[in-house]
C-alpha cells in the first residue's frame, strides 16, 4: 500500500530529511496506520456532506481600522538570523 | 497557618482559606513549592517551575490585596507548555521550540493572569500534544504519582501529574483527542474539554485546529466550573471562538433525578478492561440509586471515528507544523546549504519522531490523488459520528462511557506501537470530532490505579455536565491519593500491558 519510494515522495513534500533506517521504519508504520484507517472504505458516504468545522460559524468581521500590532523588535526576538531588520535566510537553491 | 495536604487541599478551600485571611498567597504557594522541590525528582511534571515568578507574584498578591482582589487572587496554578505565555519560554516539549520566548500570552492564560493568578510553571506534554502518555516529550518522561513506573496519560501529562502529585492546585491542559480527560482519569483528577469554542485558542500552539480545545485539571468538579468561568468567552483574536449561551455555575446538585443517561453499547465493546468495566457498572447503578435513569443507546459509527481522526488531525497538523521552517523562530539548523536544505534539515533535527510521523500521515492525505480517499473521506465520516451524536442526545440528557479502556499503563510498554497508543482515546475522540463537552471524573480504583469516569453532553451544556458530575462525585466520595510507589517493573519495548494482577 505504502512503499519506500511513497515515503521518500511524501517526506519530500513535507520538507523532512529522513535517513535511509527511518524510511524503512516509517514504511512499515505507516502502512499499519494507514491499513486501519482504510476501514473507512466500508462505508457508503456518497450522499453525504463532510464536516470541516462542528460550528455553524459564518465569516467574522470587524471594522477595517488600523491598530498596533507586533512590534518589528518583538517579530523579529526570536528569530535564528536577522539583517537590515529582516529575516535572514540562505540563499534559494 | 494550619498545615495543608496539598494532595487533598481543593481550590474552593484554599479560596476560603485566602478570603478568611487564614493563609496568605505566598503560603499557600511556598505549599506548592515545597512539594515540587519534594515530589518533582520522582514525578518531572514540569518543564519549568516558575520559582522566582510565583514567590514574588504571591507576595505582591497579599501585599496589594485591596487592588488585586477578585475570585482566583493568589491561587496557583500551573500551565501546559503549548500555551504561550509572554517572558515565559514555551517549548511544546519540542526541540524545534527550545529557546522560543513569546512575545505575547495565549488568551485563556491571560484571563486566569488578569485574575492575578500565580503561576507554577509550564508542564510537560507529548511534543505537540501529539501523544497519549507524555512519552513523546523531547524532554523528559513524566511519571504517575500512583505507580511511578506507569505513564501519566498524555498529552497534558504534565498538568494531570502536577495536580495528582499536590505539585499544583489545578492546571491548564488543552485536548484535541482525548488530551484532558485521558491523563485526569489515569491521575485520579478531574479533568474537562468544554465545547468547541468556548474557550479561545489563541495563544494555543495549534495541533488541529478544528479539533483543539483548552480546558481545566482540576481536584474536584467545583473547582474545574471555577476555573471553566473564567476562561470561557468570546475572543476577538480566535474567529471560531463563541459565547456561551448562559455563565459558567458553580454546582450544588446532590441529586439526578430525572436524568436520563445513555450508554453507548459501542463504547462497551472496545475491549475495556475488567476492573475499569467493574467501577464503569458500579458508577452506573450509582446513577440510579441517585434518581437517574440509565438506558443503551448505539452510537454505530464508533468503530470508524478513530481512523477518520487519525487522516483529520494529522492533515491539520501536517499544515499547521509548516511554520517551523527555521525563519521565524525555533532551531534553524547549522550551515545550510540552501533554502531547501535549510528546511529540511531544521524541521528533520527539531522534530521527534511522533510527530515526523502525524506530518507524514497528514501530507500523504492531503497530497494529490489521495486526498478524496482520506481527507474527503474522514470529513464525511465525521459527519456521521456527529449524526450519531445529535440522534442519541435526542433522547437522553447526557452519555456516559468509561474514559480510558485501561488504566494506567507501564511506560514503554506502548512506544513501539503507535496504533496500540493511539487506541487509548477510542472513547475520548469521538467527542472532539464532534466538538460536544465532556468530564472525566475519578470513579475507584483498578488494582490501585485510578479509574475515569465520562459524561458526554450536547454542545452548551456546560452546566448540565457539571452539575450532574458533581452529585456524582459526592456520591462516590474518591478518597485515595496517590503512593508515589514504584511497581518498577518495565514492561518489554512493544509488550501490551496485561491487566494487573
Amino acid at each position: 500500500m505504502i512503499g519506500e519510494d511513497d515515503v521518500r515522495y511524501v517526506a519530500k513534500l513535507a520538507r523532512l530529511r529522513l535517513e535511509q533506517d527511518e524510511v524503512a521504519r516509517m514504511a512499515g508504520e505507516l502502512a499499519k496506520i494507514l491499513a486501519h484507517i482504510d476501514k473507512m472504505s466500508e462505508l457508503d458516504v456518497a450522499d453525504v456532506p463532510p464536516t470541516a468545522h462542528v460550528l455553524d460559524v459564518v465569516n467574522v468581521t470587524r471594522p477595517d481600522k488600523p491598530r498596533p500590532g507586533l512590534s518589528r523588535e518583538d517579530a523579529l526576538r526570536n528569530a535564528p538570523a536577522v539583517s537590515d531588520d529582516c529575516f535572514r535566510v540562505p540563499r534559494m537553491g | 497557618m494550619t498545615a495543608l495536604d496539598p494532595l487533598r487541599l481543593t481550590a474552593r478551600v484554599a479560596k476560603r482559606l485566602l478570603v478568611d485571611g487564614e493563609i496568605s498567597s505566598a503560603e499557600l504557594t511556598k505549599v506548592y513549592l515545597d512539594q515540587i522541590a519534594a515530589v518533582e525528582p520522582r514525578v518531572r511534571a514540569y518543564i519549568r517551575v516558575t520559582y522566582d515568578n510565583a514567590a514574588k507574584y504571591s507576595t505582591k498578591v497579599d501585599r496589594e490585596m485591596q487592588a488585586m482582589r477578585g475570585p482566583l487572587a493568589g491561587l496557583p496554578i500551573a500551565i501546559k507548555d503549548n500555551m504561550v505565555t509572554e517572558g515565559v519560554t514555551t517549548t511544546c516539549a519540542s526541540r524545534i521550540l527550545h529557546d522560543y520566548m513569546p512575545v505575547y500570552t495565549a488568551t485563556a492564560v491571560r484571563q486566569v493572569w488578569d485574575r492575578h493568578v500565580v503561576m507554577l510553571g509550564k508542564t510537560n506534554l507529548d511534543e505537540f500534544a501529539m501523544g497519549s502518555s507524555t512519552e513523546n516529550s523531547s524532554y523528559q518522561t513524566t511519571h504517575n504519582p500512583w505507580d511511578l513506573a506507569t505513564v501519566p496519560g498524555g498529552s497534558s501529562g504534565g498538568s494531570a501529574a502536577a495536580v495528582a502529585a499536590g505539585e499544583a492546585l489545578w492546571a491548564l491542559g488543552s485536548d484535541t483527542g482525548g488530551s484532558i480527560r485521558q491523563p485526569a482519569a489515569l491521575c485520579g483528577i478531574v479533568g474537562m474539554k468544554p465545547t468547541y469554542g468556548a474557550v479561545s485558542r489563541y495563544g494555543l500552539v495549534a495541533f488541529a485546529s478544528s479539533l483543539d480545545q483548552i480546558g481545566p485539571l482540576t481536584r474536584s468538579v467545583y473547582d474545574c466550573a471555577l476555573l471553566l468561568q473564567h476562561i470561557v468567552g468570546h475572543d476577538p483574536n480566535d474567529a471560531t471562538s463563541v459565547a456561551l449561551p448562559e455563565p459558567v455555575a458553580l454546582p450544588s446538585a446532590e441529586r439526578l433525578d430525572g436524568l436520563r443517561v445513555g450508554i453507548p453499547a459501542e463504547y462497551l465493546a472496545v475491549g475495556i478492561e475488567p476492573g475499569v468495566r467493574a467501577r464503569f457498572d458500579e458508577t452506573i447503578a450509582r446513577i440510579e440509586e441517585m434518581g437517574g435513569t440509565c438506558v443503551e443507546i448505539s452510537l454505530p459509527h464508533t468503530e470508524y471515528a478513530l481512523p477518520a481522526y487519525y487522516i483529520i488531525a494529522p492533515a491539520e497538523a501536517s499544515a499547521n507544523l509548516a511554520r517551523f521552517d527555521g525563519v521565524r523562530y525555533g532551531h534553524r539548523c547549522a550551515d545550510p546549504v540552501d533554502l531547501l536544505d535549510m528546511y529540511e534539515r531544521t524541521r528533520s533535527e527539531g522534530f521527534g519522531p511522533e510527530v515526523k510521523r502525524r506530518i507524514m500521515i497528514g501530507t500523504y492525505a492531503l497530497s494529490a490523488g489521495y486526498y478524496d480517499a482520506n481527507y474527503g473521506r474522514a470529513q464525511k465520516v465525521r459527519t456521521l459520528v456527529r449524526r450519531d451524536f445529535a440522534r442519541a442526545i435526542a433522547a437522553v440528557d447526557l452519555i456516559a462511557s468509561p474514559t480510558t479502556p485501561s488504566v494506567a499503563f507501564k511506560a514503554g510498554s506502548r512506544t513501539a506501537d503507535p496504533l496500540s497508543m493511539y487506541m487509548c482515546d477510542i472513547c475520548t475522540i469521538p467527542v472532539n470530532l464532534a466538538g460536544l463537552p465532556a468530564i472525566s471524573i475519578p470513579c475507584g480504583l483498578s488494582d490501585g490505579l485510578p479509574v475515569g469516569f465520562q459524561l458526554i453532553g450536547p454542545a452548551f451544556s456546560e452546566n448540565r455536565i457539571l452539575q450532574a458530575a458533581h452529585a456524582l462525585e459526592g456520591a462516590i466520595g474518591f478518597a485515595p491519593a496517590p503512593t508515589f510507589c514504584d511497581s518498577g517493573v518495565v514492561a518489554a519495548a512493544g509488550e501490551r500491558t496485561e491487566a494487573r494482577a
